[in-house]
C-alpha cells in the first residue's frame, strides 16, 4: 500500500521502525496539550489598551471600526455607514441569536435576509465570533449561523463584534474555541472552516504595488460593541498611542 | 513540469537580454525588501521565533510518521478522506479520479505550488476537464501558457503592459478601446472574469500551507480571497498537500504563521488564513460536501536522513529569492522548473535528480544572505555546497571546470608560486581597472562578465594584507 511505502521510506531515512510505544505516547501527550511557544510582548497590555490595540490594527490594514455602545445602537450606526457609502440598505444576515435580537424595527428602511451570501449579493452583515489584537484580525468559524460565504462574496462586509470577544494574542482565541467549541461532526472543537480576516481583500499582483478589492470584500467594517466595562477608554485622558512597538509606527501604506 | 534547468546558462543569458524582465525585476525587488525589513523590526521577538520556528519543524521532521498517522486519524473523524501519494503520477491520478467521480467540467485552483510540480492543469485538461486558476497572478500566467517565476508572486516577470494588452488580447467579448486608467480597473475586470468561474466550477483545488495533526486541518495563506471563494463554493474541495507540510498542534502552526507573513509580503497577518476541517456539517448553509486531502511524497520521504533533511523545514516564504542576487539579476524561469531561488537550488536537485539541475546549485555568489533571511534558519548556502560536492563526486561537473580546478589545486599547494601568481594577477587587474572599480567585461572571460560585473581588486592580495597586520601588532 502506499501510505506503508511512505512511512517505510520515512522511517528508513530516520533510521528506525514505528515509534515505541512510550514515545507514541509522549507525542500523543504533546498534542493533547499543546504547548504554547514564545508570544509576542507587544499584546500584552491593560483590557483598554488591547481594544484600542486592535482597532489600531485593523485600521492599519485598511478595515475601519465604530464603536457603538449596545446592540440597540446598530441599526442606526448601519444605515449611518451605508448611506455615507452610498450603500444601498439591503443586505443579508447570519441567522445568529445575537443578530436577531437587534431591533431592527427601528430603522424600517433597512432590509435584510437570513441566509447564506449568493453572488449578487452586495453588502452583509456578520457576527463577529472573537479577535485578536495582537494583528487587528478577526476570527470567524463557520456554523449554520454564521455562514462562511459571507465573507466572500459581497463588496461589503460588515461584522458585529462584542469588545469583551477580543483578545491579545491568538493563543487566546484558540483557548477560547477549545472551551466552546462543538463539532457534532468530530467530536471535537472544530467546525468545519475558521477564516482569519485581518482587513479587506487584496492584490499586490501588478507589478507588486497594493490594490484593495481582489476576490473578496472591497471594505471591511466593525461595529463594535462596548460590553466590556474593564475595556472603555479611560476618562477623558487621551488614549495612549495605542501600541507600544519599537522601532516606530509603521510605514505609510505598507 | 518540463525541467529545463540543464539550459539554466542559455535561460540566464536570455533573460538578462530581457529589457521587459529587467524592468520588473527592478520595480519589485526593492519594495519585498523593505517591507519585510519593516515588519521583521516591528516585532523584538522576531530572532527568537525563528528559533523556535526551525525546531518546530524539526521535531516534526523526526516523528513525520506519527504527524502524518495522526493528522489522518482526525481527517477521517471530521468526515474527510486522505489520499497517499508516492509519486506526482499517483496524484494526478487521484485528483482525476475525485474530479470524474464528481462530474466535473470546470475546476477553480487556489495558487499551490504542489499543482505545478505535479503538472494538475495539464492533466485535467487532457481528460476534457477544464481548471481555472484563480489568484490574479496565475490568472494571467494561464492565459499567457506560463509557468509562474516567483513562489508567492507567480507574476513577478510581468509588467503593467503585458497586463492590459493580454486581457485586450484574451478578453475579446469586452470593448477593444476601453482603457485602463488605473492597476485597479485591470483588477475589477478579472474579479469580474473569475466570479462567474467561481459560481461554476464543480471542484475547487488549493494547496495547503500547513496541516494540523492535533485537528486535521489544512490551512491556506492568501490576500486576495480567491482560495477561499475555492474551496467554499463547488461541491468538492481537494487539498494537495506535501507530506512535509504537517506539524502538530494550533499552537505549533501559529508561531510559524507569525514568521510567514512578514517573511514574505512583510505583512503582520496575511488578509485571510483559513483553517478546514472536513466537509460540510449537516446544518451548515455552505460549504463543500465532500473534504479530500491529496498527501503527496514526490521524493520528500527519500530527503530525509540525507544532509538535506533541513530542506523540509521550507514554508515557502520567498524571502531566500526576494535577497538572492542571482534571482535578483535572471528572474525565476531561469531556474528551468517550480521552484526557483536559493530554495530551488537546493529542492530541485533534490526532487529532480542533480544529473539534469547541477548548474543551480552552483548559481550561487554564497553571500549567504538566504539563509540569513530565512524564517527557519535553512542553511542554504552550506547544502548548495552539499549538491556541489556530490557533483563533483559523480564527475557531473563540466572537463573544463576539472582541469581548471585541478590547475588551481596545484599552484595553490605551491605557497611561493601561489603567491607570485595571485600578486601578479591582482596587480595586473589593478592596473587596468582602477578608475572604474569594477570590470564589465574581461578578456577570455565574456561568458562570466556578461552577467556579472568583476570587482577590481584593491591593494594587494589577501596573503600581503595579512602578513601586513601580522606585522604591525
Ligand atoms: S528556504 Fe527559507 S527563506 Fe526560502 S522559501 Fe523556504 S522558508 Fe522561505
Amino acid at each position: 500500500m502506499t501510505k506503508d511505502a511512505i512511512l517505510g521510506a520515512i522511517r528508513r531515512g530516520l533510521k528506525r521502525g514505528p515509534l515505541p510505544a512510550d514515545q507514541q505516547a509522549m507525542l500523543g501527550g504533546r498534542l493533547a496539550t499543546h504547548p504554547r511557544h514564545l508570544i509576542p510582548a507587544r499584546s500584552r497590555l491593560p483590557r483598554p489598551d488591547q481594544v484600542a490595540l486592535f482597532i489600531h490594527n485593523v485600521e492599519k490594514e485598511f478595515g475601519t471600526v465604530e464603536r457603538v455602545p449596545d446592540l440597540a445602537a446598530i441599526p442606526a450606526a448601519l444605515s449611518g455607514y451605508l448611506a455615507a457609502q452610498n450603500l444601498p440598505s439591503r443586505f443579508v444576515m447570519a441567522p445568529h441569536p445575537e443578530l436577531r435580537e437587534i431591533p431592527w424595527a427601528s430603522r424600517p428602511l433597512l432590509e435584510f435576509e437570513q441566509r447564506r451570501a449568493e453572488g449578487t449579493d452586495q453588502v452583509s452583515l456578520q457576527h463577529g465570533y472573537a479577535a485578536v489584537a495582537e494583528t487587528g484580525t478577526l476570527m470567524l468559524p463557520s456554523a449554520p449561523d454564521r455562514p462562511t460565504t459571507l465573507n466572500l462574496l459581497v463588496e461589503t462586509e460588515v461584522v458585529v463584534l462584542r469588545a469583551s470577544r477580543i483578545v491579545g494574542p491568538y493563543e487566546d482565541a484558540w483557548d477560547l474555541l477549545r472551551a466552546e467549541g462543538k463539532d457534532t461532526r468530530s467530536g471535537g472543537f472544530m467546525p468545519r472552516n475558521i477564516m482569519f480576516v485581518t482587513g479587506p481583500s487584496r492584490s499586490a499582483d501588478i507589478e507588486q504595488t497594493l490594490e484593495l478589492g481582489a476576490h473578496g470584500p472591497r471594505r471591511l467594517h466593525i461595529l463594535l460593541i462596548d460590553d466590556d466595562p474593564a475595556a472603555l477608554p479611560m476618562g477623558d485622558a487621551p488614549v495612549a498611542p495605542p501600541i507600544a512597538i519599537p522601532g516606530g509606527p509603521p510605514a505609510p501604506g505598507d | 513540469m518540463h525541467v529545463t534547468s540543464p539550459a539554466f546558462k542559455e535561460n540566464s543569458a536570455r533573460a538578462l537580454a530581457n529589457p521587459g524582465l529587467q524592468k520588473a525585476l527592478g520595480t519589485a525587488k526593492g519594495a519585498f525588501l523593505q517591507r519585510r525589513a519593516t515588519a521583521v523590526a516591528n516585532l523584538p521577538e522576531f530572532e527568537q521565533l525563528r528559533n523556535i520556528g526551525r525546531d518546530i519543524k524539526n521535531h516534526t521532521l523526526a516523528n513525520l510518521d506519527f504527524y502524518l498517522e495522526a493528522f489522518e486519524a482526525k481527517v477521517l473523524a471530521a468526515g474527510g478522506k486522505v489520499h497517499w501519494c508516492s509519486t506526482p503520477d499517483d496524484a494526478r491520478a487521484v485528483v482525476l479520479e475525485i474530479c470524474k467521480a464528481a462530474g466535473a467540467r470546470t475546476v477553480t485552483k487556489g495558487k499551490s505550488m504542489i499543482s505545478e510540480e505535479l503538472g494538475i492543469n495539464h492533466h485535467l485538461e487532457a481528460h476534457g476537464i477544464q481548471p481555472v486558476e484563480t489568484d490574479l497572478g496565475e490568472y494571467i500566467l494561464q492565459l499567457r501558457g506560463e509557468a509562474p517565476s516567483h513562489i508567492i508572486a507567480p507574476a513577478f516577470h510581468l509588467n503593467r503592459e503585458d497586463w492590459e494588452a493580454d486581457f485586450r488580447r484574451l478578453h475579446t467579448d469586452l470593448p477593444a478601446d476601453r482603457i485602463f486608467h488605473e492597476r485597479r480597473d485591470i483588477l475589477a475586470e478579472a474579479r469580474t472574469r473569475l466570479r462567474e468561474r467561481f459560481l461554476a466550477a464543480d471542484v475547487g483545488i488549493t494547496g495547503a500551507n500547513f496541516l494540523i495533526a492535533e485537528t486535521g486541518s489544512s490551512v491556506i495563506v492568501t490576500n486576495e480571497g480567491n482560495g477561499d471563494l475555492t474551496q467554499t463554493l463547488p461541491r468538492v474541495h481537494i487539498a494537495l498537500a506535501s507530506i512535509e507540510k504537517v506539524v502538530p498542534t494550533l499552537e505549533d502552526a501559529t508561531s510559524l504563521l507569525r514568521l510567514l507573513a512578514r517573511s514574505a509580503t512583510g505583512q503582520d497577518f496575511s488578509v485571510y488564513t483559513t483553517f478546514s476541517t472536513g466537509a460540510r456539517r449537516d446544518a451548515d448553509l455552505d460549504g463543500p460536501q465532500d473534504y479530500h486531502v491529496v498527501l503527496v511524497d514526490g521524493g520528500r520521504s527519500n530527503m530525509i536522513g540525507t544532509e538535506f533533511q533541513e530542506m523540509l523545514r521550507c514554508i515557502r516564504c520567498a524571502a531566500c529569492m526576494n535577497h538572492c542576487p542571482v534571482y535578483g539579476a535572471v528572474g525565476g524561469h531561469a531556474y528551468g522548473w517550480v521552484y526557483p531561488g536559493p530554495m530551488g537550488s537546493v529542492l530541485t536537485p533534490s526532487l529532480v535528480g542533480i544529473d539534469k539541475t547541477g548548474l543551480l546549485p552552483n548559481a550561487s555568489t554564497f553571500c549567504g544572505r538566504c539563509e540569513a533571511v530565512c524564517p527557519v534558519k535553512i542553511p542554504l548556502p552550506k547544502m548548495m555546497r552539499h549538491w556541489r560536492e556530490r557533483e563533483f563526486e559523480r564527475h557531473l561537473t563540466p572537463a573544463a571546470a576539472r582541469t581548471n580546478l585541478a590547475l588551481w589545486a596545484w599552484v595553490a599547494k605551491r605557497p611561493a608560486l601561489y603567491r607570485l601568481a595571485t600578486r601578479a594577477a591582482s596587480g595586473v587587474l589593478g592596473l587596468f581597472g582602477r578608475r572604474k572599480g569594477v570590470f564589465r567585461s574581461m578578456p577570455l572571460a565574456g561568458g562570466w562578465t556578461a552577467g556579472r560585473d568583476l570587482p577590481v581588486p584593491e591593494g594587494g592580495t589577501f596573503m600581503a594584507r595579512y602578513a601586513e597586520t601580522q606585522r604591525r601588532r
